[in-house]
């Protein structure tokens, strides 16, 4: 895998200080179970995003661990605290050894 | 009763052929296991963990679920009718602002979804779910 | 069509429902990032006659499937619209051009969506926004075609859907596209395949019943290409009527065809009213 991956994140660009805000992640990926044979019988193997991290200046918010019951495309959503203005900091793990990232800023008002 | 080796095997192809009967494959166990995993043996009490699911899923590919346990460290989710129960693990971070989260998660049948957040305290919480998966109309 | 008769499948509705039997389209209503209004129900076309109100498949989801759609950044399906918009701005052929080279912006072809498969004068026939994309790639950038229901094909499909949401749907069935129209009014109507069904048995005459597990819809295009749980993919026309017509255990037409263009025509001139809204989601 690894072809056609691109991490989607939603954060908003602004908040209050110490306001709680949502976030969406969303990263394309077949998320290949293991569990299924292609048309000649052979299993085909597995092949999914294994973790996924969100930091906010280098502190951690959340650390998921996803096994292949996770869906096509892995969509999360959760909540962060943000004490200052500062740049929040995905990543996604691949099976093959892959690692997508992308960073997000928001100002603290 | 009296246990001997020949009575042993009658009962073990005995629950074997129970299993069976039950309706093949029986990952109920696996996931208490999993549970137990996770607990580490603990006693889980109910309460404090919330897990929101379809009560009626229009595809068991992509089921959206929500968990939250205020005061949580780590939320699992199970699901006991899939080939492998885990399906998700959320640890919170010290940027955490609520210990929920949502995803979209794979049933490969109508079952229970299991949540157990491991509490801040060392306790455990679990809830569960049951979810319909139902089949498409047609296969088109 | 007798209500009355109808079985019950969610227990939604059965909760809602006091008589047994009834399994309408729900009450929901769809705005789209909170700004797109989505017409999901209105009059049928003067032409229609034997429905009087017509209904986005949107009506026909469950809450939890309708909630994907009504935030863009929810839908997987503008995964694909991302995908073309990269596509959009690349240069390919022997010409060196790109489609915004020509159009700009792809906000450029709002309104597209809706009035296609549309009369094509310079070819003589009705075309698809299908085959207008392979026929831009091949005489303006000399580019190969793209396979018709592909990949790169649906999700350009899926971008130009995107920039006419909430526009109404409005293709021509008169004048020289009429004959087209006529052709694909009567496939709509002829029974097919082993089973022996139509379009119209399960999707004028039908929508609202359970079949098996499902809720059948009106059978609408106006959300199309739909991102289906499913298959966790966005799916265009011709390959959603290739999956139905399979399903009536019958030899199907080709994607592209002659009589699927046709059919197109006449089954997006049932939704003529209805909000255009792909990509949508679709169970």
């Amino acid at each position: 895998m690894a072809s056609g991956v691109k991490p989607r994140v939603k954060v908003p660009k602004t908040a209050a200080a110490g306001e709680a805000i949502t976030i969406k992640t969303l990263i394309s990926h077949k998320m290949e179970s293991g569990q299924r044979k292609d048309d000649d019988g052979n299993i085909i193997p597995r092949s999914i995003i294994n973790r996924f991290t969100a930091d906010f200046n280098g502190q951690n918010v959340i650390d998921v661990t996803l096994e292949p019951a996770i869906s096509t495309n892995p969509y999360f959503q959760f909540e962060a605290l943000v004490p200052e203005s500062g740049e929040f900091k995905f990543t996604w793990y691949d099976d093959d050894g892959s690692v997508y990232d992308t960073t997000k800023s928001i100002t603290v008002s | 009763m009296k246990l001997t080796r020949r009575s042993l095997l009658a009962l073990g192809s005995g629950t074997s052929v129970f299993a069976m009967v039950a309706g093949l494959p029986a990952f109920a166990s696996l996931t208490d296991d999993a549970v137990a995993a996770f607990t580490g043996g603990e006693a889980t009490t109910e309460g404090g963990i919330t897990l929101t699911a379809p009560e009626i899923a229009e595809n068991g590919n992509t089921v959206p679920i929500s968990v939250e346990a205020p005061g949580a460290a780590e939320i699992t989710i199970l699901a006991d009718g899939n080939p492998v129960p885990n399906v998700v693990t959320f640890k919170f971070g010290p940027m955490s602002a609520s210990r929920s989260a949502a995803t979209r998660i794979r049933l490969a049948k109508t079952q229970n979804v299991v949540a157990v957040a491991k509490m801040e305290d060392g306790s455990f919480q679990m809830t569960k779910a049951n979810v319909k998966v139902t089949i498409g109309g047609c296969g088109g | 069509m007798n209500t009355s008769t109808r079985i019950i499948g969610a227990t939604l509705a059965l909760a809602m429902v006091p008589t047994l039997g009834v399994s309408d389209p729900d009450e929901d209503s769809l705005t789209i990032n909170g700004e797109i209004a989505i017409v999901t129900e209105t009059a049928a076309p003067a032409h229609l006659e034997n429905v009087d109100t017509i209904y986005s498949g949107w009506r026909f989801r469950s809450d939890e499937t309708q909630a994907v759609q009504m935030d863009d950044f929810d839908n997987p399906g503008m995964i694909g619209v991302e995908n073309a918009l990269v596509d959009w701005a690349s240069a390919d052929g022997t010409e060196g051009k790109s489609c915004a080279d020509c159009h700009g912006e792809a906000e450029e072809l709002a309104g597209v969506r809706a009035v296609y498969p549309k009369w094509n004068e310079e070819q003589g026939r009705v075309t698809t926004l299908e085959m207008e994309v392979n026929n831009c790639r091949e005489t303006r950038m000399g580019a190969e075609k793209w396979k018709y229901t592909g990949g790169d094909m649906t999700d350009m499909i899926a971008l130009i859907s995107s920039v006419s949401r909430g526009m109404p749907v409005n293709v021509a069935i008169n004048g020289p596209a009429q004959s087209t129209w006529e052709q694909g009014k009567d496939l709509y109507y002829t029974r097919t395949g082993q089973l022996e069904l139509s379009c119209a048995n399960c999707h004028e005459d039908s929508y609202g019943l359970m079949i098996r597990a499902d809720h059948l819809s009106q059978g609408q295009i106006n959300g199309f290409p739909t991102y289906r749980l499913k298959n966790t993919k966005l799916n265009s026309v011709h390959a959603r009527f290739k999956g139905c017509v399979r399903d009536t255990r019958a030899h199907t037409y080709k994607p592209g065809s002659p009589e699927f263009i046709a059919l197109e025509l006449y089954v997006a001139s049932r939704g003529n009213g209805l909000s255009v809204e792909g990509p949508s989601v679709r169970n």
